[in-house]
């Protein structure tokens, strides 16, 4: 019986070593680059997600070396899970302060972190609203039910939205309308099905939905710029592959994906 | 420390438990010992929250009770009722996922009863009413305790469908979990922490209770055998 079983192991084994040798011939084969394929894990805003899911196609056929990974999320729920110990190479933040925090705890790579593209808020709709307001300061709060933004504790475009209401005296009037969301793709969605009146989110996220319409843009003066800073993170095992996809999203290819999609 | 998540939690947790167990309960009634073509299926789709991921189930409430969806415009029309971004929300979201295991509990148990007794009652005359008041409801009582017991703890654990669905709203449809998984968020480690210790103390009393509770029972079963 125990003899039957080891015998199972074994032949399990050999198999996975067969696949594991297999796999690593075929690198050697088709790849310019005789190392294994290194594989990147990127922490990346919510936000960035179709540009990034647009550029990840360009780069790895440019570098058939390196296969990127990527995590979404809200960028403090990225900081966390990094701060914590959450294997990463590359963070991209929608924030400043998530990537300062960061920085502070020393788990930065020194010297690679970089603003790489900016963004804008707007005042969102759905498609179907008939909503006449043509800038921020025209909400009216007691004409409405619901207005969707992101959780200010946690969610960058939260907290830049925050600024722009406290900006314009709106914040106070409209506590009982507000629902937070999670991250900026969920205050979309919630606005894309008509559920809520009003959403804010970033010009790059109304601009990949054509169930909504963009009734205004913020002023840049009433919030903290909206840059996004990115960095290899120190404890990466491929910091020169990482450094390689931050430099190349910076690049010329880099920059024209994160345009194509409402980047600024 | 702002204790309304624990008040709301315990609300939604309560309410849902009951719909829960009136309609799983009716439902499993209706359902046992009878045999018809698509039983399986129709309980197949009765298990299926339980196994579909809460992004699923909060997906598929809101295209049902959105305020465009087929349930919601209808609400809206017919009752100017908004589900959407209310605590109600969260009571429907926990109904839907807890429902399966009360459902699950209740038709183990009365599939587990023996027929003959009812049939005896029914015999001297008692209508379907009285039988399954003084017979099928009291011996189906500890595996229907059970499901009850499990669909509230589900209920007060639940979070991804509630999420969607009710949207966050402090003092409105903030459950401890939302609460938790916010503030974990936002890196205030210490209110989750808090969070935290209170909604595992439920949980783990709860099910404790319903351990030492169903013990107790089978042993006084036993000697009553005896």
């Amino acid at each position: 019986m125990s003899r039957l079983r080891i015998g199972i192991l074994m032949a399990v084994l050999v198999v996975l070593l067969a696949g594991c040798s297999n796999h690593q011939k075929g690198t050697e084969g088709s790849g310019t680059d005789p190392t294994e394929k290194v594989e990147l894990h990127i922490s990346a805003a919510a936000s960035l997600t179709d540009a990034l899911d647009d550029f990840k196609k360009t780069f790895e056929k440019e570098h058939e070396n390196i296969e990127l990974t990527f995590m979404y999320g809200g960028s403090g729920k990225l900081a966390t899970s990094i701060d914590n110990g959450a294997p990463a190479d590359v963070f991209l933040s929608a924030s400043k302060k998530d990537m300062d925090t960061l920085e502070d705890k020393g788990l930065l790579d020194a010297g690679t972190r970089t603003d790489f593209t900016k963004n804008a808020l707007v005042l969102i709709a759905n498609e179907d609203s008939d909503s006449a307001v043509t800038s921020f300061d025209e909400i009216n709060p007691s004409a409405f039910d619901h207005f969707v933004i992101g959780e200010p504790d946690s969610v960058p475009a939260g907290r830049y939205t925050k600024e722009v209401l406290e900006h314009l005296k709106l914040w106070g009037p409209l506590q009982d309308k507000l629902v937070l969301a999670s991250d900026v793709r969920q205050v979309l969605t919630q606005v894309e099905l008509g559920n809520a009146d009003y959403g804010v989110v970033y010009s790059s996220d109304a601009f990949i939905s054509d169930k909504v319409k963009v009734l205004a843009e913020s002023d840049s003066s009433w919030h903290e710029p909206i840059v996004y800073p990115g960095a290899v993170l120190k404890d990466s095992e491929h910091t020169e592959e990482a450094q390689v996809f931050f430099d190349a999203l910076q690049g010329e290819q880099g920059q024209e994906a994160l345009a194509k999609y409402g980047f600024k | 420390m702002d204790l309304s998540p624990l008040w709301l939690s315990v609300k939604v947790a309560v309410i849902s438990t009951v719909i829960v167990f009136v309609l799983g309960v009716f439902l499993a009634h209706l359902l046992a010992k009878r045999q018809f073509f698509g039983k399986s299926i129709v309980e197949s789709l009765f298990l299926l929250p339980l196994v579909l991921p809460p992004t699923v189930v909060g997906f598929g409430l809101l295209i049902l009770f959105g305020k465009k969806g087929w349930i919601g415009s209808w609400l809206l029309e017919t009752f100017d009722i908004q589900v959407v971004f209310t605590w109600t929300a969260a009571v429907i979201a926990s109904v839907v996922v807890s429902f399966p295991l009360m459902y699950q509990s209740a038709s183990a148990a009365f599939d587990s009863l023996d027929n003959k007794l009812g049939d005896a009652a029914r015999t001297m005359g008692a209508t379907e009413w009285r039988v399954f008041r003084t017979i099928t409801f009291p011996l189906a009582w500890p595996g229907l305790l059970a499901g009850l017991v499990l669909s509230f703890a589900r209920g007060l654990g639940e979070f991804g469908a509630t999420l969607m669905l009710a949207g966050y709203i402090p003092g409105k449809t903030d459950t401890i979990p939302m609460a938790i998984y916010f503030a974990v968020e936002a890196g205030k480690m210490e209110k989750a922490s808090f969070w935290v210790i209170i909604i595992t103390a439920l949980g783990f009393s709860t099910i404790l209770w319903l351990n030492w509770w169903s013990r107790r029972n089978l042993r006084r079963f036993a000697s009553q055998k005896r």
